[in-house]
């Protein structure tokens, strides 16, 4: 069972986590050879927290470059399946699902790990922004990326997050509130949820059937399930790509050769030895995301790209906040289809960005997602346990 | 024709605080080797945040209101993005869209007059590392990065060299007495922004900015350089003025143009989402306010008010820690001239003693309070006082416990002055026939002799009442 580890640490242990979060003293690359080597001097505060709670790490599992990617294929550490057309699973999401941990840590960045959840056949919950520090996960994209917990339920997510979530004083943008409670079990009948139109058409027969019978099982547990059109979730995604591609562009731009990790052999200068490492030291999807990145931030560019794009982050949270004013919960799919086969690194970008539709908007602004049962609920800021409570009805109602 | 030179000018200070802007690590100005003073946050490894030091906000806040600057009640951070070895992040987070303070006014008195110079905007940002070449190879210290720094804008309002130099030692006077910055050499530096234009006329002439210089001498040689320069390119046409970053040269007295790549640099600048926008509400601002010490002016026009001498109060403010120690000495009931002569002859002459300076000074306020009220009281005498001074400078001990200790309390009893009295007396005919006849030094022998049989302790006052009347009566 070695392939979902790039670092196996501890036998017994019952927690897996992702290589974009730092464990003291293993290395910690992101799935980057750039960072090949690179042992912290300190663990994530969700890590400490959790081995303060009793929890032991298992082992650092295999991420795709910096998150970027689909599920995790393309880890610069990942053995390369023999057979190339095995379908594509990411290693935390399988760890779990396999029985090898009771939950995992990933960072959810652009919807690699809720895809990877939905797979598995796992529970993934991106909390609220801001509710779980983000203290030393290697970051990317900063404004919207989110540390979450991987679980074979949500019972399995909420014993989690209650170690980790509450305020962190080394993360600036960690919020006040020291503690917070999940709960799994509150009253579903009566809530309302609604269905995207526009998603659902995005996803093909297969997953549109399963967040049909999804629908149906919460209609059975006294929720109300209705179809609504709201065309906003492409220009959340395409918005979310300009930032999260200038906010990647500029967290990986320290990766130089200079103090850590890996550094070209061969160089003559200082601006040689920069290009070599980082030529060697990145993959190319995310050569694509530095260069997408720099291109929006770039003087002439700036306001037509990088500005509005901030501009319209806050539109678009006002247009979900009235959403919420009637739902409870938006039902979701989390992939366009139920297995993803290998492909070309090279059609990597356009491949995760036309994904990302039905992730991208929980990052941009923040929200909380739940990947259950292969679909996904999103709600208002800290409507985690209603989430929960209703993910669990469905659980309950499949057992 | 005559000439009209219009400068303005980015003068980057770097603050007094504990620690450094975005992490914990403190003390670099005494770090000994390089990257002593490193942590994984200020050298730039990944899954590390910046941390807001507060402190830094309150002195950029203060530094404003000593300029009459508007304070940003809402203030944001951004990102400048450029690759150089010493930069660990390859970002400096400093302040574009949102900076702390805005329009600010210095008054300035110069030889040819007043002038007002305004100020655009003072912002915060963290400082870079440097590089140390060794032969072949090059090293990073990572000591300086991210130590907090204020850029102060001003508008082109300066029109002359002496200008600047007036206001760069106004600002020096002003941030040391505050608090702000030790001001120390090298800690400020300036860019140079220039341009001439014929007297009289509106619009401004060709703009070049000199960069990076860290002392008034250099300022005031390279401002001098570059407008004639610019005179002699208008007057006779001796070269093309075109918009450049120059630098200047110490040894020649010239400035040169830097290369077109390291200015044209296009630094991608957005906002950092990893640091929340800070607001100052009314009640913080108060609190800033409140605690500003007052203009330099005003709390020299006090200490003059006390008695105290010119000399002094020179001393005093250009050192805070200095003048907070007698304000704070003054505020439990100390009389200002009696203390500022405890601190500024007293301490002073103990520390030269022991080869150290007035800015080494480290006394609370309790202590020496405590040592010049037991003076005041007539409890120990001038020089066990100073004794007593002296050990708490160089040994730390309690002022008070030492007094008791080593006997030096001046509660001696009158009559015990007096038994004493009658054997110096006794013991110094010869001093007694010197006075008689008129040798009034003799005095000051029989003086003496009590003082060294009690040890130097007792009340000085009490032990001339005795001899005096002793000397009466023969
Ligand atoms: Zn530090």
């Amino acid at each position: 069972m070695m392939k979902n580890y790039v670092v196996k640490l501890a036998e017994n242990g019952n927690i897996a986590v992702d290589d974009t979060i730092l464990v003291k003293g293993a290395q910690s690359a992101a799935g980057s050879r750039i960072l090949e080597g690179f042992e912290p001097l300190f663990s994530a505060e969700a890590v400490d927290r959790l081995e303060k709670a009793g929890y032991t790490v298992a082992g650092k599992t295999h991420v795709g470059e910096f998150g970027l990617d689909l599920v995790g294929e393309f880890s610069y550490y990942s053995e390369k399946s023999e057979d190339g057309e095995a379908p594509l699973k990411g290693a935390a999401a399988e760890a779990v699902a396999g029985g090898e941990v009771k939950a995992a840590l990933g960072v959810d960045m652009n919807g690699a790990t809720r895809r990877a959840a939905a797979l598995s056949g796992v529970d993934f919950l991106k909390p609220t922004y801001g509710t779980v520090s983000r203290y030393g996960i290697i970051s990317c994209a900063a404004s919207g990326e989110q540390l979450g917990v991987y679980a074979p339920s949500v019972e399995g997510i909420k014993e989690v997050m209650d170690v980790i979530a509450g305020h962190d004083a080394k993360d600036g943008t960690s919020l006040r509130e020291e503690k917070y409670t999940y709960a799994t079990d509150e009253a579903v009948a009566g809530k309302k949820v609604c269905i995207i139109k526009e998603l659902l058409e995005k996803a093909d027969e297969d997953v549109a059937a399963r967040v049909n019978a999804y629908a149906d099982k919460l209609r059975a547990a006294g929720v109300t399930v209705e179809e609504i059109s709201l065309p906003i979730f492409d220009i959340a995604n395409t918005t979310w790509q300009i930032l999260m591609t200038a906010e990647t562009c500029n967290n990986v731009s320290r990766y130089d050769g200079v103090k850590y990790g890996h550094r070209a052999a061969e160089y003559k200068n200082i601006d040689e030895l920069y290009v070599n490492t980082r030529t060697e030291g990145f993959n190319f999807l995310t050569k694509a995301v530095i260069l997408y990145g720099s291109d929006v931030l770039s003087k002439n560019r700036y306001e037509d790209c990088y500005g509005k794009s901030l501009k319209v982050r806050r539109v678009i949270a006002d247009e979900f906040a009235k959403l919420m004013e009637t739902y409870d919960a938006v039902l979701t799919p989390v992939c366009s289809k139920s297995a993803y086969t290998a492909y070309e690194i090279d059609k990597a970008f356009q491949t995760v960005f036309e994904e990302s539709v039905f992730t991208a908007v929980a990052n941009l602004i923040g929200v909380p997602a739940l990947v259950s049962g292969g679909v996904q609920l999103l709600g208002k800021a800290f409507s985690e346990s209603v989430l929960l409570s209703i993910a669990g009805s469905a659980e309950r109602a499949g057992e | 024709m005559k000439y009209e030179v219009v400068i303005g000018l980015e003068t980057h200070v770097e603050l007094n605080t504990k620690s450094k802007i975005f992490c914990s690590c403190g003390g670099h100005s005494e770090a000994k080797e390089p990257n002593d003073c490193v942590c994984p946050a200020c050298s730039g490894m990944p899954g590390m945040l910046p941390v807001m030091n507060k402190r830094v906000v309150e002195l950029a806040v203060t530094a404003g209101l000593m300029l009459n600057c508007e304070i940003s009640r809402y203030t944001t951070f951004d990102k400048k993005n450029y690759y150089y070895p010493d930069l660990p992040c390859a970002y400096q987070i400093t302040q574009l869209n949102h900076p702390i303070c805005t329009n600010g006014l210095v008054h300035l008195k110069t030889s040819e007059g007043e002038r007002d110079v305004r100020i655009k905007q003072i912002h915060m940002e963290e400082d870079a590392g440097k590089l140390v070449h060794v032969g072949k190879a090059s090293l990073v210290d990572f000591n300086r990065t991210s130590v907090p720094l204020i850029e102060i804008v001003t508008q082109p309002d300066f029109r002359s060299a002496e200008e600047v130099l007036v206001y760069l030692n106004k600002l020096k006077t002003m941030f040391r007495s505050g608090g702000i910055s030790e001001c120390e050499e090298g800690a400020m530096r300036c860019d140079v922004n220039i341009s001439v234009r014929p007297e009289g006329s509106e619009e401004f002439g060709v703009r070049t900015e000199i960069k990076n210089m860290a002392s008034f001498e250099a300022i005031e040689k390279a401002i001098r350089y570059e407008a004639q320069r610019h005179m002699d390119a208008l007057e006779f046409e001796t070269e093309e003025l075109v918009q450049e970053t120059r630098r200047f040269d110490d040894v020649s007295g010239k400035t040169f143009a830097m290369r077109n790549k390291e200015t044209e640099a296009d630094y991608r600048y957005f906002p950092d989402a990893n640091l929340m926008p800070i607001i100052i509400d009314d009640e913080w601002l108060e609190q800033i306010k409140a605690a500003k010490p007052v203009e330099i002016d005003e709390k020299a026009d006090a200490y003059r008010e006390a008695g105290i001498s010119e000399k002094e109060i020179d001393m005093l403010i250009h050192n805070h820690n200095v003048s907070k120690l007698l304000d704070d000495v003054v505020a439990q009931g100390c009389d200002a001239k009696n203390a500022a002569g405890w601190i500024l002859t007293d301490c002073v002459g103990i520390l030269r003693k022991n080869g150290k300076l007035l800015t080494d000074l480290e006394i609370s306020v309790e202590d020496l309070t405590a040592i010049i009220k037991m003076v005041d009281s007539g409890d120990v005498n001038r020089m066990s006082g100073r004794k007593i001074l002296t050990a708490v400078l160089e040994e730390g001990v309690d002022p008070v416990a030492y007094c008791k200790e080593n006997g030096l309390d001046a509660k001696v009893d009158t009559s015990v002055i007096e038994s004493i009295m009658d054997r110096v007396f006794a013991e110094n005919a010869q001093a007694i026939a010197d006075y008689k006849s008129g040798k009034v030094k003799a005095k000051q022998a029989l003086f003496g002799a009590c003082m060294k049989e009690l040890k130097n302790t007792a009340d000085t006052a009490v032990i001339k009442e005795v001899l005096e009347k002793k000397l009466m009566d023969i």
